[in-house]
């Protein structure tokens, strides 16, 4: 029997800064996963009661908690800016006045989209806890 | 009859929540990881059991919670499966339940934590 040489796919990766800036990309999903599951635990420890809740408020002001969630923040960041960078290639062409919107427009767009609606976000919580 | 492919509903699932993640996932992390166990933009002690408890008793604020945590799960669900094959784990099946399924029992105890904590 003839064995063909088949060559090794392990760490393709990291053979070009293309892939790496892919693999990058991809990673932010567990990152979203961990803080969903934050979330579900603050809705579980709230459901639980007053007791159980306080604990999770003194978890969550621990000097670790404040790492991880500023560690979070900069992966959504990048999950951001990627997530409107691949924007042109993955949704369907925009023609505004017989000409398509060019990939850089389209990507401003879903960047000021996101920071207004980040704005507008924070300034509802600041005016609902004051 | 005609079998049809569920990957759309996957597919759909997962750009809901890569749009709404990359929309405002940076600043809900900053609020709810930074701001407000800090006292940062708000008083400190906003981040309290009654406060908490009563705006999760809002039933708009039991959909944008639940909408949050259920599209983040699918999205992230969805794109950590076929990174896997990027990652030379060919499998399909076992892959797609486990990704698939904590996403869908993530969902299931989301909605139940949210009517748990009542209107």
């Amino acid at each position: 029997m003839k064995r063909t040489y088949v060559r090794s796919m392990d760490g393709w990766w990291r053979r070009d800064p293309f892939f790496l800036h892919y693999m990058a990309r991809e990673a932010t999903a567990v990152f979203v996963v961990i803080y969903a599951a934050i979330l579900l635990v603050t809705l579980a420890r709230l459901a639980q009661g007053e007791a159980s809740f306080g604990r999770w408020i003194a978890m969550l002001r621990s000097p670790a908690s404040i790492v991880v969630h500023s560690v979070l923040f900069a992966a959504f960041l990048y999950h951001t800016w990627t997530w409107f960078r691949i924007m042109p290639k993955t949704m369907p062409p925009i023609v505004v006045a017989d000409r398509r919107l060019a990939p850089w427009q389209i990507t401003a767009l879903g960047l000021a989209a996101s920071g207004a609606a980040s704005a507008a976000l924070l300034a509802a919580v600041v005016a609902l806890a004051t | 009859m005609s079998a049809r492919s569920t990957q759309p509903v996957f597919w759909l699932l997962f750009g809901a929540g890569g749009m709404l993640s990359a929309l405002i996932g940076a600043v809900l992390v900053f609020i709810t990881g930074i701001a407000l166990p800090l006292g940062i933009f708000v008083p400190a002690d906003v981040l309290s059991y009654h406060e908490m408890a009563g705006f999760a008793r809002h039933w708009w604020a039991k959909a944008f919670l639940f909408l949050v945590v259920s599209l983040f799960l699918w999205h992230g669900a969805h794109r950590i499966f076929h990174s896997l094959h990027d990652l030379g784990i060919h499998a399909k099946k076992a892959p797609a339940l486990a990704c698939y399924g904590l996403a869908f029992f993530g969902t299931v105890v989301a909605a139940a934590e949210l009517l748990r904590i009542g209107f």
